[in-house]
């Protein structure tokens, strides 16, 4: 087919706004608020300018936009080195520890920061029961950095009143960047609404990120962002597996909707080198709502049993799993034990039940009926702050968790690398930790292989667990390391090869093939000659569903069905060229959707590549279906050529710096 | 559970500078109609359900109904949040009622000084671990 081209005959030519900045900060999330707190510290002495663009509104962007019930990561009274070796167990055996650790170093003083901020922070009371944030302030307990003693609901994880996490973080984040732009003098430097779809090498110096371009979703206008710096930090990638839901519950995906693989394709497209695109996170969560399980489970003491009420976990699933499995078997970490839920599924012993009401029975027996009204509140405070629609779908099936079980389920496949999966890109490491081999740093912490590419939260590889806080903190080493590389080459100035009127061309490209054959059918949703964005996204997701180890085929894959489905693929990379797109709105969706594309075939050539099944539970090479250590204990790096479309994988040696 | 808004209490945000609903939605699912000057969600299967235009509309003319592909009808979860805590009514499906009110933070809003009180950055020190106001933890 021949090959669509923009040159502005039939959709209106933008304006584009050119802006330069020293330190560019695609996303509004966790992390580049974290980033734009601490560089504007470090900036603005020096007349640095640091420009932040979000293509949501950054109260309410990112994973955090809807609140949080606890911080999942402090280390507070812990070790830093049993941080990395709990992270180590979860994420099977590889992960880079030297960025685990500098995780663990660092992460507390976000959390302190959260509460001086304003963050209600449950406290453990007197006589050993729970206290929320009004509760802990008006009985005078002290501050967690003061010496205070959280609630926790696992080793790790602290109970928060976060419904308005995101929104406090973020305001810290925008006065930050307005102490910025005051003493740098610019006229704004916080943009929302803006979709960033590219980054541009630098003209002289390929090796190095230069720009970034994106559009306004509100206006018709380009902007071209170029930078000495960025720090990428826009997230995983969702729904590009075909959900379990069927029609408008699509939009209730475990993690958020939003989060559609830009992190990664931003990267790649400048030939950043990935790790660890194999791994997945599959939760397993209320079905349907996805409400979370992690309070049901740790604070609570909950247990999950099959509908025969058996620990799914024992037995003859276990003794099966050790001889695939061992010794991570033993480990029984979340893909183990989702892994043990699957095979009783497959027996047919399903439902998979959360015993909510004997959890709370038991701990009625311990309390008076206040204290049980507490609980209750609890409980239901766990879903309405991160998880409403759990709590709706509660409503509108009468269920009373006190009195009856709930369903829990392994949702569709997740890419991403904070919360429980470590997809993302290869990043220079602190360079200060004893025992990390000399080749993990190269000069800048977070920092990509593409000199001045950093990146934070989602898209840091091999390097899962650090959730909303350490997403943060990760935000701020990344910014501060960038900063660094700023001052080190003050001369750098970036070019691009690419003009104002090629990158409008290229991004507006959707728009001119829709409006240039949108008469062409009386219903513009029928037409022969493009594919709208939401028909991209429903192939990608039955050809990842099918082919790559989705619900479908009980996560099933292997080196012939992979091959078939990366074959499928490339025709849908191919059809890219002719999305077309009726408005802003559609254009972002389209773009959003190319972004899904890419992340997906990084993550089936890493399955392809790696010959085991290193994540039992998110998925199964059918052809090799046991773990591997002898040959596979090691990370899987690729690398994208995007201009001419090739790739390039490789075993990288892992290397175990803590016990 | 997409969002719905509520034509009688709709009134486009005519008196602000710009409709909440669209403002907030993290993913731009909020549509002003500027002929009747009402917002609607224009892409209902891609709502994830996390109340920000419910809780922001002025006129309380948003909410949320239940996803129909699986959930019956009936209930419903309304929120009221204030400055420093949110209210919350969850409706059930046999007509039963449950009320919470929980925390949301506990400084003014638009309070936070970012770096009053907080050590300047110490340049000598950039390249070390640790942060502006507060080195790295050892052990």
């Amino acid at each position: 087919m021949e090959k669509e081209t923009c040159t502005f005959s039939y959709c209106q030519k933008p304006e584009v706004v050119e802006v330069e900045t020293d330190l560019l900060l695609i996303g509004g999330g966790m992390a580049c608020c974290g980033s734009a707190f601490e560089a504007a510290r470090w900036a603005t002495p020096k007349g640095l300018k640091v420009t932040l663009v979000d293509k949501a509104a950054t109260d309410r962007s990112g994973a955090v936009a809807m609140g949080l019930s606890a911080i999942n990561t402090y280390i507070g009274e812990n070790k830093v080195e049993d941080y990395v070796a709990y992270v180590r167990g979860d994420l099977m055996g590889i992960i880079r520890e030297d960025l685990v650790f500098d995780q663990g170093r660092h992460v507390d003083d976000s959390v302190h920061l959260f509460e001086e901020w304003g963050l209600p922070i449950w406290k453990k009371a007197d006589d050993g029961f729970s206290l929320d944030g009004f509760q802990a302030r008006d009985e005078g307990k002290a501050m967690l950095k003061d010496g205070g003693v959280p609630v926790r609901s696992g080793k790790w994880q602290i109970m928060i009143n976060g419904e308005s996490y995101k929104v406090v973080v973020a305001e810290a984040a925008k006065a930050a960047l307005e102490f910025n732009r005051k003493a740098t003098g610019v006229a704004q430097n916080h943009f929302e609404r803006v979709f960033i779809v590219k980054l541009y090498k630098d003209a002289n110096d390929p090796k190095r990120v230069a720009a970034a371009a994106g559009f306004s979703v509100r206006e018709n206008k380009i902007y071209l962002f170029k930078a000495k710096a960025m720090i990428n930090a826009s997230g995983g990638a969702v729904n590009v597996f075909r959900p379990r839901s069927v029609a408008e519950g699509q939009g209730r995906a475990w993690y958020p909707v939003w989060n559609s693989g830009s992190g990664f394709a931003l990267g790649m497209q400048v030939g950043a080198e990935l790790t660890m695109m194999e791994n997945r996170f599959v939760p397993a969560r209320f079905k349907d709502g996805y409400g979370p399980v992690g309070a049901w489970f740790l604070f609570f003491k909950a247990k999950a049993t099959n509908a025969l009420g058996e620990d799914y976990c024992t037995g003859e699933n276990f003794e099966e799993t050790k001889k695939l499995y061992s010794p991570y078997a033993e480990k029984m970490g979340t893909a183990i034990r989702n892994h043990m839920m699957m095979m009783d599924m497959k027996k047919g012993k399903g439902p998979i039940l959360m015993n909510t009401h004997l959890a709370m029975a038991e701990l009625a027996t311990k309390m008076d009926a206040k204290r049980i009204k507490h609980l209750e509140a609890e409980a239901w405070e766990d879903f309405l702050d991160m998880a409403i629609g759990q709590a709706g779908l509660w409503a509108c099936k009468n269920v009373s968790p006190d009195k009856e079980p709930s369903e829990i389920m392994p949702t569709e496949p997740y890419l991403l690398g904070s919360h429980a999966g470590c997809a993302g890109f290869w990043c220079s490491g602190p360079g200060d930790i004893k025992g990390a081999p000399a080749e993990w740093s190269w000069g800048y912490n977070r920092m990509s292989t593409v000199k001045g590419l950093f990146m934070a939260g989602d898209v840091v590889g091999a390097s899962g667990h650090k959730f909303s806080s350490g997403s943060h903190a990760e935000g701020r080493i990344a910014a501060k390391a960038a900063i660094a590389l700023i001052l080190d080459e003050p001369n750098f100035k970036p070019t691009i090869k690419a003009t104002a009127d090629e990158i409008s061309a290229e991004l507006y490209l959707p728009y001119e093939v829709f409006e240039k054959y949108k008469v062409y059918s009386t219903d513009p949703l029928i037409n022969p000659f493009y594919i709208r964005p939401k028909m991209l996204q429903a192939r990608l997701q039955k050809i990842s569903d099918e082919y790559f180890g989705g619900c479908g085929t009980w996560y099933m894959t292997s080196k012939t069905m992979l091959d078939e489905g990366l074959k499928q693929l490339e025709v849908l990379k191919e059809d890219a060229n002719k999305m077309g797109a009726a408005n802003l709105h559609e254009l972002m969706r389209c773009w959003e959707n190319y972004h899904r594309i890419l992340s997906v075939e990084a993550h089936a050539r890493h399955i392809l590549f790696r010959e085991e099944s290193r994540y039992p539970g998110y998925y199964y090479r059918g052809d090799h279906i046991a773990i591997n250590d002898k040959d596979w204990k090691c990370f899987v790096n690729s690398r994208y050529d995007a201009d001419t479309n090739t790739w390039e994988l490789k075993k990288v040696p892992y290397v175990q710096i803590y016990k | 559970m997409p969002s719905f808004v509520i034509t009688e209490k709709c009134d486009g945000c005519k008196a602000q500078d710009k409709t909440a609903c669209q403002y907030i939605c993290p993913n731009d699912l909020m549509a002003l109609d500027r002929d009747k000057m009402k917002a609607w969600n224009q892409e209902p299967e891609q709502c994830w359900e996390c109340y920000n235009c419910v809780k922001i509309c002025p006129q309380q003319a948003i909410e949320v109904r239940a996803y129909q592909d699986f959930a019956p009808l009936g209930g419903n979860v309304i929120p009221l949040r204030g400055t420093d805590s949110i209210m919350w009514t969850v409706k059930f499906r046999n007509g039963s009622l449950k009320r919470f009110k929980f925390p949301i933070r506990l400084t003014a809003e638009g309070s936070i000084d970012p770096y009053t009180g907080k050590p300047e950055a110490d340049f000598s020190k950039i390249k070390a671990p640790g942060f502006f106001n507060k080195p790295a933890r050892t052990e």
